[in-house]
């Protein structure tokens, strides 16, 4: 739907290079990459805020690359909102309605099924500066979704809310996505990338240098970069079979071949759990306690990094463990040999999905 | 609960030259309006010609201010969103009414528009008598005032953060909605503050209006000639009378703008 072709711009200190990406209708895109690695231009360059050096940008086999902005309905939701200080939140939302040849009457109902839909409708008469952030972002997300947009292009739309808020907006977004709604969305956030990519492209200094499927991203980085951006290695895509309350609020957690018991208030039913490569404990015999979280597998690899080993280990899905080179030495760990893996119930990250 | 902070020997200097500096504003119009008794102030309220001239005086200027807006407003926006060859030339010309002495700027504009001149042959043919005649007053009060808007307007644009045009052009808003929805709304205050600026400048303005036309009589000139032709006595009440009018006027017209909440 969306075709980019080798995009460059340069601006100040910062630029973009030969970025090339493709978008189709239903995706959820996320472009991962450290702050002022280029992304906010590329958001800028597709909305029309800026004009490419040179590339070009296709959309729905139109090529809109020298498109006005007014004219482009790729809606570009800022990190800010921007929202219009002197208009109410209604007057917010129903701005890029008005003029269009639609009635007062349309208007006004289709703002009110946006108001409903967003879970604003009590905000309307409000003024944007007595909104809190997580307000503020669902009403700049309004008014964008107003003019029915072919893209939704979302500029960190999560990184500066609270805590509460994100789990909302990160709710409302996969929503919207499941609707139809096809978003680019920018951030620095793996695991916001993770919870709701269905395809990521990494960005480091002003390029993309991979594009995939979260599981490729996280599982296959091409670069040593990337590994290290994403950090994360061990990510299982699967489902909840079982929710508990007692005594603990947690879940088990299934990827078919293997089973996790998870501290997580989730009540999602399939989702991502993620854990730090460097929260496996590693051993050499069975755990004497009956510990949940323990399996058993055979060392596939064993690789040199920076600080320490890692180790890769099969025990039905391949798992990495980081650990020191004392450990590798003092338990004798080779390629081929056995090992016991034993995670904590806390150290699992649940990310719905 | 906080302390009161110590003033600061240098604090108590500067709050007595401050001082210093206030007196010398409010001396010498406390010392003029108490001066002038209620009977004098009412005897030259009644008088016709005092009338006449401050009617013109303040439609005068108002005039001005409306018809000049209409260009200075656009100029304005242009000067706060755009990159041009030669801006700080631009910015530094629109600066010259206020730098250059204004009986001087009179002469300038009556080479323009007197009657031999295209624009005084224009004006004659539609009727329109600059020199002698109102629309001279206009001009002359335009011509040192617009500085004041222009500046005013700039600054109120440029406060703007372009990027809620850009979210309004990215939302399909053509750029003329962007202007009038957004820009206008959001740097209201500081145009309607350039409005005041300008329309009180061009009220005060004396040199450049004397030149062109002295008749009819805008009262900053008939004060002129009041004191000339019968001393500091008969000019005082007129100039209190004035004074007073600008204040009242002023002061509605900020508490009008301040109650429109923006921002």
């Amino acid at each position: 739907m969306l075709k980019v072709n080798n995009l460059s711009k340069s601006l100040g200190d910062f630029s973009m290079r030969n970025v090339s990406f493709e978008v189709s209708q239903g995706d959820y895109f996320v472009l991962l990459g450290a702050s002022g690695v280029g992304k906010t231009i590329l958001l800028e360059t597709l909305s029309g805020i800026l004009f490419p050096d040179s590339g070009t940008i296709t959309l729905n086999g139109v090529d809109i690359t020298n498109y006005k902005m007014q004219h482009r309905k790729l809606a570009l939701v800022y990190q800010d909102q921007a929202l219009f200080p002197h208009l109410s939140v209604r007057d917010n939302i129903s701005y890029g309605l008005k003029y269009r040849g639609f009635s007062k009457r349309d208007i006004g109902n289709k703002v009110d099924l946006l108001c409903n839909q967003i879970a604003i409708s009590h905000l309307q008469t409000r003024k944007p500066s007595t909104l809190s952030g997580g307000e503020a972002q669902r009403v700049a997300l309004a008014r964008a979704l107003a003019i029915e947009p072919t893209c939704l292009l979302l500029d960190e739309p999560i990184s500066s809310l609270d805590t509460g808020s994100r789990i909302d907006m990160r709710a409302l977004l996969r929503t919207l996505n499941r609707k139809g709604i096809t978003i680019i969305h920018v951030t620095h956030d793996y695991e916001e990338a993770l919870s709701l990519a269905n395809r990521i492209g990494i960005m480091e200094h002003g390029s993309i240098v991979q594009v995939d499927t979260p599981h490729n991203i996280f599982k296959h980085p091409k670069t040593e970069f990337i590994a290290h951006f994403v950090g994360i290695k061990n990510f299982f895509k699967g489902d909840v079979v079982k929710f508990y309350t007692k005594p603990d609020l947690s879940i088990d957690f299934s990827t078919g071949s293997l089973a996790f018991h998870v501290l997580t208030d989730t009540t999602a039913k399939s989702g991502n759990i993620i854990i730090r490569s460097e929260d496996i404990i590693v051993s050499t015999h069975p755990p004497s306690s009956s510990a949940r979280n323990t399996y058993k597998g055979t060392i596939i690899d064993l690789c040199s990094v920076r600080l320490g080993v890692e180790l890769s280990i099969d025990i039905g899905e391949e798992v990495v463990a980081h650990i020191t080179n004392e450990s590798v030495v003092s338990l004798d760990l080779s390629i081929g040999k056995e090992v016991y893996l034993q995670i904590k119930a806390s150290a699992i990250r649940f990310l719905p999905a | 609960m906080i302390k009161a902070k110590k003033l600061e020997p240098v604090h108590l200097v500067f709050a007595f030259l401050s001082g210093l500096i206030l007196l010398f504003i409010v001396a010498p119009l406390a010392n003029m309006f108490l001066s002038c008794t209620a009977e004098q102030l009412f005897q030259t309220a009644k008088e016709k010609e005092v009338q006449a001239s401050i009617w013109i005086t303040l439609f005068a200027s108002m005039t001005a201010t409306i018809i000049f807006a209409l260009g200075a407003i656009p100029f304005a926006y242009l000067l706060a969103r755009k990159e041009f060859p030669f801006k700080q030339l631009v910015n530094g010309i629109i600066d010259l009414p206020i730098v250059i002495p204004h009986s001087a700027a009179g002469i300038a504009l009556l080479g323009l528009i007197s009657r031999d001149s295209l624009l005084g042959k224009i004006g004659s043919s539609l009727g329109i008598q600059f020199v002698g005649g109102i629309p001279g007053i206009i001009i002359g009060m335009a011509f040192v005032s617009i500085p004041f808007l222009i500046n005013a307007a700039r600054d109120g644009f440029a406060a703007v953060p372009e990027r809620l045009e850009k979210a309004a052009l990215n939302l399909g808003a053509s750029p003329i909605r962007v202007f009038f929805t957004i820009a206008i709304p959001l740097a209201w205050r500081s145009i309607v503050s350039g409005f005041i600026l300008m329309w009180s400048r061009g009220m005060s303005e004396f040199g450049a209006v004397l030149i062109i036309t002295y008749h009819p009589m805008i009262t900053p000139i008939l004060i002129f000639e009041r004191f000339g032709a019968f001393g500091l006595k008969y000019a005082r009440p007129v100039s209190v009378l004035f004074i007073t009018i600008c204040l009242l006027f002023f002061i509605t017209l900020r508490m009008i703008s301040a109650r429109k909440p923006h921002a």
